[in-house]
């Protein structure tokens, strides 16, 4: 399901480098390969692109067909360029979906958690579409400010008074529950429930109200796509580790 | 030519206290770690590391040898985050300069060519400007944009490990990646190649042109290091060896857990390092199994 709806989100991408963290997004990146953008392109997560999807958790020295190279220095010119879509996780994600991976705790200096830094979400955010994945749909991810912006959400992008943002482009938040988009004034909302949710719970579980109309419910994965995650792209079943059930 | 081998002993005649170092490499992968072990075996301290992170920030920390850390991010790859990097943060308030990692890119890009600033996109309305204060805007001389002026970085010196390299200090690195190893050697004021084995000039023409990623200009010495990667990945010599790493990351776990880590794997000389890696893993063949 969770799959099923990362593999949407990259399906109008067109021709550009994947960049999936997390099992979930890679699944979906892969299926969408497979199935509705067949021009998405695949890194092994080393330095190689992957002419066919390249088996979950395995790099190129574990097979599979080569088709380019891409050190981690041309990453960076590609994203510089936007041809990318990533969808990272988040530890904090607020109603504007600004992004944090840095720190948990109002103390910079001196944090209550040491994430893993900022890495490439301020420059991702601000360079091509980037998309959220949350394994675990929580009022602790949800929040109504977060300690740090690493990923720029859209009120810093709207206030923000030159051009150098036009590339901002944030997508979709996809949970355990649901999946989440923007509204016109770039506020969170929930798009779809996932089969067996209720919006009200969904709501329970985010640290900020998330109103309006839900379009209704995520879609279930065909038979091909099912055939395809457990006997092609995940065979070991990684995804259960990720999203238990 | 100058023949610049150097005694991985005399690391201490161009590292000093108080430096700021650039270490290669990215999160878990061909870090200079036989460098970064000398440097725990010596009296230097009070470093600005300048590093893509991995285990050489964390190894660093925990042996108090740290001013200040400058990175895109600290991380071992197949562990998320590194937890002696994390306890020197979350314990000590150890302080750190944290970028995006392009802005980390466009650092080192300036530094090499002694720019005082490069442009980039990466960093705008994010807190990493407020996080660092001193940082500063740039407007488009020709448009309306704006965009982060990142200060180049020019470290005192540069600690790089490849897998070939010969006496002169031209270097090869013969895995996927060559990291950003010959831009911290540009960006550097001096630079200290180590190798998994020096060979002969001649020999390093034998694999494709490409893979000469550093040259005598930017290499004022070279140390022979057999596993000097170690435990990051070195491949194709040798892979990442995620037993050591996952018993590195367990000493984490308190002050006294740490203190026999380092007694039993850092105390020593490089040999007697490696002899203990390999008993480490004499004692992970199960029993009765033939080695």
């Amino acid at each position: 399901m969770c799959a099923v709806a990362c593999a949407d989100a990259f399906a109008g991408s067109g021709r550009v480098l994947a960049h999936a963290v997390g099992t979930v997004p890679s699944i979906g990146a892969r299926l969408a390969r497979l199935t509705s953008n067949p021009e998405l392109a695949l890194s092994d997560g080393e330095a190689f692109l992957m002419a066919e999807p390249p088996p979950l958790g395995g790099t190129a020295a574990d097979g599979g067909v080569v088709e380019g190279w891409l050190p981690f220095r041309s990453v960076f010119d590609v994203l510089a360029a936007g041809r990318r879509h990533s969808m990272m996780g988040a530890s904090q994600v607020d109603r504007f979906g600004n992004q944090n991976i840095s720190r948990i705790g109002p103390d910079w200096n001196r944090p209550k958690r040491q994430l893993i830094g900022a890495r490439g979400a301020p420059g991702n955010t601000v360079n091509h579409r980037t998309d959220y994945w949350v394994a675990r749909h929580s009022p602790r991810v949800f929040v109504e400010a977060v300690d740090v912006v690493c990923g720029v959400g859209h009120d810093r992008a709207r206030a923000h008074p030159s051009t150098a943002l036009r590339f901002h482009d944030l997508g979709v938040v996809i949970t355990d529950l649901a999946v989440l988009d923007y509204d016109g004034e770039g506020r969170l909302r929930i798009r779809t429930v996932h089969p067996g949710v209720t919006p009200d719970e969904v709501r329970a579980r985010t640290g900020f109200p998330l109103d309006g109309p839900v379009a209704g419910r995520t879609r279930s994965p065909t038979a091909e796509e099912l055939r395809l995650i457990r006997e092609v792209i995940d065979p070991r079943g990684l995804r259960d580790r990720e999203v238990p059930g | 030519m100058t023949r610049k081998t150097l005694e991985l002993g005399d690391l201490t005649t161009v590292v000093e206290s108080g430096m700021t170092i650039g270490i290669g490499g990215w999160g878990s992968r061909r870090k200079p770690m036989a460098l970064v072990r000398q440097l725990l075996r010596s009296d230097v301290t009070d470093l600005t590391v300048v590093s893509f992170g991995g285990p050489d920030v964390g190894l660093l920390c925990a042996a108090g040898k740290v001013r200040r850390v400058v990175y895109g991010f600290v991380s071992l790859d197949s562990i998320a985050l590194d937890p002696h990097f994390r306890a020197a943060r979350e314990q000590r308030g150890l302080p750190v300069t944290e970028y995006d990692e392009g802005m980390f890119v466009a650092a080192l890009r300036a530094g090499a060519q002694r720019l005082s600033f490069l442009p980039t996109r990466a960093g705008l309305e994010s807190d990493v400007l407020r996080m660092n204060p001193e940082l500063r805007t740039v407007a488009s001389p020709y448009d309306d944009e704006v965009y982060v002026a990142v200060p180049g970085i020019r470290p005192d010196v540069a600690l790089i490990h490849l897998h070939r390299g010969d006496v002169h200090g031209n270097g090869q690195y013969l895995g996927p990646d060559p990291y950003f190893d010959d831009v911290f050697s540009l960006a550097a004021d001096r630079t200290v190649l180590s190798v998994e084995r020096l060979v002969e000039t001649a020999e390093l023409a034998a694999a494709a042109p490409q893979s000469l990623l550093v040259n005598r200009l930017f290499v004022d010495a070279v140390v022979e290091a057999p596993g000097g990667a170690h435990f990051t990945t070195c491949v194709p010599d040798y892979g990442r060896d995620e037993l050591f790493q996952q018993t590195y990351a367990d000493a984490a776990g308190s002050p006294e857990r740490w203190e026999a880590f380092a007694a039993e794997y850092l105390n020593g000389d490089e040999a007697s390092y490696h002899a203990a890696v390999r008993a480490l893993h004499a004692r992970r063949v199960p029993e009765g199994a033939t080695a």
